[in-house]
C-alpha cells in the first residue's frame, strides 16, 4: 500500500507503509516471509515476520490461501444433511469432531434425540479423533523443534486409529459418518474389541513418545517459558482448547457446557503447570495435548463398556428435514478447541446461514501476542504449539 | 606411498597430481555411500524400510541413481543473485572440506602429505569453508539463505576454539602436531589410544566430538540448514550439480572430522589388538571403521534429538565448551608435569 502523504511543493514525497503495521520500518528491520511455501507453517499461511537480526519485532499473519467458501457452500446446499463432508473438509485432521458439532447443531435445531448406542459411538468416534488429531500435533510439533523419529512414531499409532474408522465407514481421512439423527453405518461387530485393542496398545505408547521428546531436555529447553501466554490474555483473546488449558484455564466444553453423553462420563481435564519453565509456555500446551491423550483413552475404555450392543442407528434420522424457522448456537469440544455452530433456519429444507466459529482461526489471532521479541525459530516453536489447521482457519 | 608412485610413474609433477586425487577416490564413494547409510539407519529408527528398490538389494544405488539426476539437472542461477560469488561458493567450500584430506593418514603407509603441522594444517583449512557458505548465502540473495549463512558463520567460528583447545590437549601430551606421529605415539593395545589412556584426554574428546558436531552443522546443532525454521539454509537457492557439490562437501567434512577425532582420540589405523592384524592394509580398514563408527553416532544424534535454538547453541559453545576445554589443559598440563 503506497499512500501519499503529502503533496505539498513541486516533489511528491511517498511513505511507504506497510499494511497491519502501525508504522514504517526502522532501518535495522526487515521483513521476512514465512510461507506460503513453508514446512513450518503447517499449510498454506503466511506469517510476515518484521524481524531485527533474529528477534521477532512484530508477525503479522496473512491467512485465506485455502478459503472454499465453506459457509457459503452451506447455504446452497438442498438439504441439512449434505452440509456433514463438507464440515469434514474443515479440521481434516480430525474430520470427525467437525461431523459431531454440525450434528449437534442440527439435532438441536430439529429436536431430535439419538439413542444411546449412537450417542456412545460418536463418542468413541470423536476421541478416537482427538488422540489422532493430538497425534498429528505432537509430532509435527517435534518436527517443528527439529526431532524427525517422533513424527513417524505419531503417524505409526495414528494408522491403528485410521484403521478403525476405516473399518466402521469405509474412509480413512474425510469421513461423512455422523449423519444428523444417526450414523452413516452400524458399527462392526468387531468394534468394541478394536477399540479396547487399541486402547491397550496406545497407553504405553504415551510414555514412550514421553521419553523420546517431552522430557528431553533440549525439547524443554526450546519449549519451556517460550511463547508465554498469561491466562488473562488467553481469555481476552478467546482462545480455547489445549491453547487456553496450556495457560492453566480449567475450560473444557465436554464438562462445562456438556453435550451428547460426555456427563456421564468420567475424565480430568489437563491444564498447564509451568512445571519446567511458566504457565502457558510451549511446553505446557504441549503436555495439555500428551495428557489429553491418556484422558481420551480413558472416556474411550468407558464409553466402550456403556455403549449398548443392540439398535439401530438409522432410526432417528428424519425423513424429511426441514426445520422451523428459528437459529441455533451448538458449541463443541474439539481437538483444536471450541468448535461453534450458528444455523439459522428460514424454514426451506436448506439452511440460510451457517456461521462456524473456527478454534483455530481464533487461537491464531493471539499468535502475535505470544510471538513479539521471540527469535525467528521460537516464532516456529509457538505457531507449532497452538496446533492449527489451515482448512478451519481459512474455511 | 610416494617412493613407490615415483618409481612408477617417473614424474614428480603426475605423482603429485595422482596423490591429490587420491582421497577424492575415497571421499565420493563415501558420500554416496553415507547419504545411503543414513536414509537407511533413519529409516529403520523410524519404522520404515528406506529406499528398498534401486539396484536391488536394499536399494544399494539409490544414490548413485540421484547423483545422476542432479548432474543432469539445469543449472539455475537466481537472476538477482551475484553470479560470480554464486558460482565460486560450492566450490570454495569443496575445496576447504577436501583439502582437510592431504593431512589425514589413512594408513601408516598413506597419508597425502606428511607435513610436520598437519593437525594446525587441518584446523586452519577447514575454515575455509565458512567463507564458502556465508559466499553462498550472501549471493543467493535471499534472506532465509542469508540467515543460514550467518547462523553457519557465527557458529563454526565459535566451535572451532573448544575443538581447537581440545586437541590442543592432545597435542601437549603427544608434544607433536604431525598427525602420523601421533599415531605411532598411540600403537599397541586399545588401552594406549589417547581417550583410554588418560581420563583428560577422554574429556576432551567428548568436548572434541560435540564442537565437531556442530561444525559440520550436524543436529542437535544443525541451525544453519534448520529445515523446519530456513527450509535449506545457505543452500536453498542451489540446484543441480551446484547442490550436489555442496551436499559432497558436507559429508567429506562430516569423515574429515570423524577422521580426526579417531587419529587423535582412539588410534588412528592402530589395531586395538596389539601386533595383531597390523599392516598397512589392515590400517586402513581399522582408520575407515573407527570414523564410520563416528560418522554413525553423528546419524544416530541427527535422529535422535530435537534442534537448539541460536542463543542456547552459542551458550553451549562460550558458557560451556570453552571453560571446560581450558580445565582440561590446565588439568593436562599438570598431568604431563606429575606423570613424566
Amino acid at each position: 500500500m503506497i499512500t501519499t502523504a503529502t503533496t505539498d511543493g513541486p516533489t511528491i514525497r511517498r511513505t511507504e507503509t506497510i499494511p497491519g503495521l502501525r508504522r514504517s520500518l526502522r532501518a535495522h528491520e526487515m521483513i521476512v516471509n514465512m510461507g506460503p511455501q513453508h514446512p513450518s507453517t503447517h499449510g498454506v499461511l503466511r506469517l510476515e515476520l518484521i524481524v531485527d537480526g533474529e528477534i521477532v519485532v512484530d508477525v503479522i499473519p496473512h491467512i485465506g490461501y485455502l478459503h472454499r467458501c465453506f459457509e457459503k457452500h452451506c447455504e446452497h446446499m438442498t438439504n441439512y444433511q449434505q452440509v456433514v463432508p463438507y464440515a469434514d473438509r474443515m479440521d481434516y485432521v480430525a474430520a470427525m469432531s467437525n461431523e459431531f458439532g454440525y450434528v449437534v447443531a442440527a439435532e438441536r435445531l430439529l429436536g431430535i434425540k439419538v439413542s444411546d448406542k449412537v450417542e456412545f459411538t460418536r463418542v468413541i468416534m470423536a476421541e478416537l479423533s482427538r488422540i489422532a488429531s493430538h497425534l498429528i500435533a505432537l509430532g509435527t510439533y517435534g518436527m517443528d523443534i527439529g526431532a524427525f523419529t517422533p513424527f513417524l512414531f505419531c503417524m505409526r499409532d495414528r494408522e491403528h486409529i485410521l484403521d478403525i474408522f476405516e473399518t466402521t465407514c469405509g474412509a480413512r481421512l474425510l469421513y461423512n459418518y455422523m449423519w444428523i439423527g444417526g450414523l452413516s453405518h452400524d458399527p462392526p461387530a468387531s468394534f468394541k474389541d478394536k477399540v479396547r485393542d487399541f486402547c491397550r496398545y496406545f497407553k504405553p505408547k504415551i510414555n514412550e513418545l514421553n521419553e523420546l521428546l517431552s522430557y528431553n531436555k533440549i525439547f524443554i529447553e526450546r519449549t519451556a517459558g517460550v511463547g508465554v501466554l498469561p491466562p488473562e490474555v488467553a481469555v481476552n483473546y478467546a482462545v480455547s482448547g489445549p491453547t487456553l488449558r496450556g495457560s492453566g484455564v480449567q475450560w473444557d466444553l465436554r464438562r462445562n457446557d456438556p453435550y451428547s453423553v460426555y456427563d456421564r462420563l468420567q475424565f480430568d481435564i489437563p491444564v498447564g503447570k509451568g512445571i519446567k519453565g511458566r504457565v502457558g509456555d510451549c511446553w505446557d500446551r504441549y503436555m495439555v495435548r500428551v495428557e489429553e491423550m491418556a484422558q481420551s483413552v480413558r472416556i474411550m475404555e468407558q464409553a466402550v463398556e456403556m455403549m449398548p450392543s443392540e439398535g439401530d442407528v438409522q432410526s432417528a434420522i428424519p425423513k424429511r428435514i426441514r426445520p422451523a424457522a428459528g437459529e441455533v448456537y451448538a458449541r463443541t469440544e474439539t481437538p483444536k478447541g471450541e468448535l461453534g455452530y450458528y444455523i439459522v433456519s428460514d424454514g426451506t429444507a436448506s439452511p440460510f446461514r451457517v456461521k462456524v466459529k473456527a478454534p483455530s482461526f481464533v487461537n491464531l489471532s493471539a499468535l502475535p501476542a505470544m510471538s513479539r521479541g521471540a527469535m525467528i525459530s521460537d516464532v516456529v516453536a509457538i505457531l507449532g504449539s497452538i496446533d492449527i489447521v489451515l482448512g478451519e482457519v481459512d474455511r | 606411498m610416494k617412493e613407490f608412485l615415483i618409481s612408477l610413474l617417473q614424474n614428480q609433477i603426475l605423482v603429485y597430481t595422482v596423490m591429490a586425487f587420491v582421497p577424492l577416490a575415497f571421499v565420493v564413494p563415501f558420500a554416496l555411500f553415507a547419504v545411503w547409510w543414513e536414509r537407511k539407519i533413519s529409516a529403520h529408527m523410524q519404522d520404515r524400510l528406506g529406499p528398498m528398490r534401486t539396484g536391488g538389494w536394499h536399494g544399494w544405488s539409490q544414490t548413485i541413481a540421484d547423483i545422476g539426476k542432479l548432474i543432469q539437472k539445469e543449472d539455475i542461477i537466481p537472476a538477482a543473485s551475484d553470479h560470480f560469488l554464486f558460482k565460486l561458493a560450492p566450490y570454495i567450500v569443496f575445496t576447504g572440506s577436501y583439502a582437510a584430506y592431504a593431512a589425514i593418514p589413512f594408513s601408516a603407509a598413506y597419508v597425502g602429505s606428511s607435513i610436520n603441522i598437519g593437525l594446525f594444517y587441518v584446523i586452519a583449512i577447514s575454515s575455509l569453508v565458512v567463507v564458502g557458505l556465508l559466499m553462498a548465502g550472501w549471493a543467493s540473495n535471499n534472506k532465509w539463505s542469508l540467515f543460514g549463512a550467518l547462523r553457519s558463520a557465527a557458529q563454526i567460528v565459535s566451535y572451532e576454539i573448544p575443538a581447537a583447545l581440545a586437541l590442543l590437549a592432545v597435542v601437549m601430551v603427544a608434544g607433536t602436531f604431525d598427525l602420523q606421529e601421533i599415531n605411532r605415539l598411540q600403537g599397541g593395545w586399545f588401552w594406549h589410544w589417547y581417550a583410554f589412556s588418560n581420563p583428560l584426554l577422554f574429556l576432551a574428546m567428548v568436548i572434541y566430538f560435540v564442537s565437531s558436531l556442530a561444525e559440520v552443522n550436524r543436529t542437535p546443532f544443525d541451525i544453519p540448514e534448520a529445515e523446519s525454521e530456513l527450509v535449506a539454509g545457505y543452500h536453498t537457492e542451489y540446484g543441480g550439480m551446484r547442490f550436489a557439490l555442496l551436499f559432497l562437501s558436507e559429508y567429506a567434512n562430516m569423515f574429515a572430522v570423524s577422521a580426526i577425532a579417531s587419529t587423535l582420540f582412539f588410534g588412528g589405523w592402530n589395531s586395538p589388538f596389539g601386533n595383531a592384524l597390523t599392516g598397512p592394509w589392515w590400517g586402513l580398514i581399522w582408520f575407515v571403521a573407527k570414523g564410520m563408527t563416528f560418522i554413525f553416532i553423528q546419524m544416530w544424534l541427527r535422529w535422535t534429538l530435537p534442534r537448539l535454538r541460536v542463543d542456547q547453541l552459542m551458550y553451549v559453545a562460550w558458557k560451556v565448551l570453552i571453560p571446560f576445554a581450558f580445565v582440561i589443559i590446565f588439568g593436562v598440563g599438570i598431568w604431563t608435569l606429575v606423570v613424566r
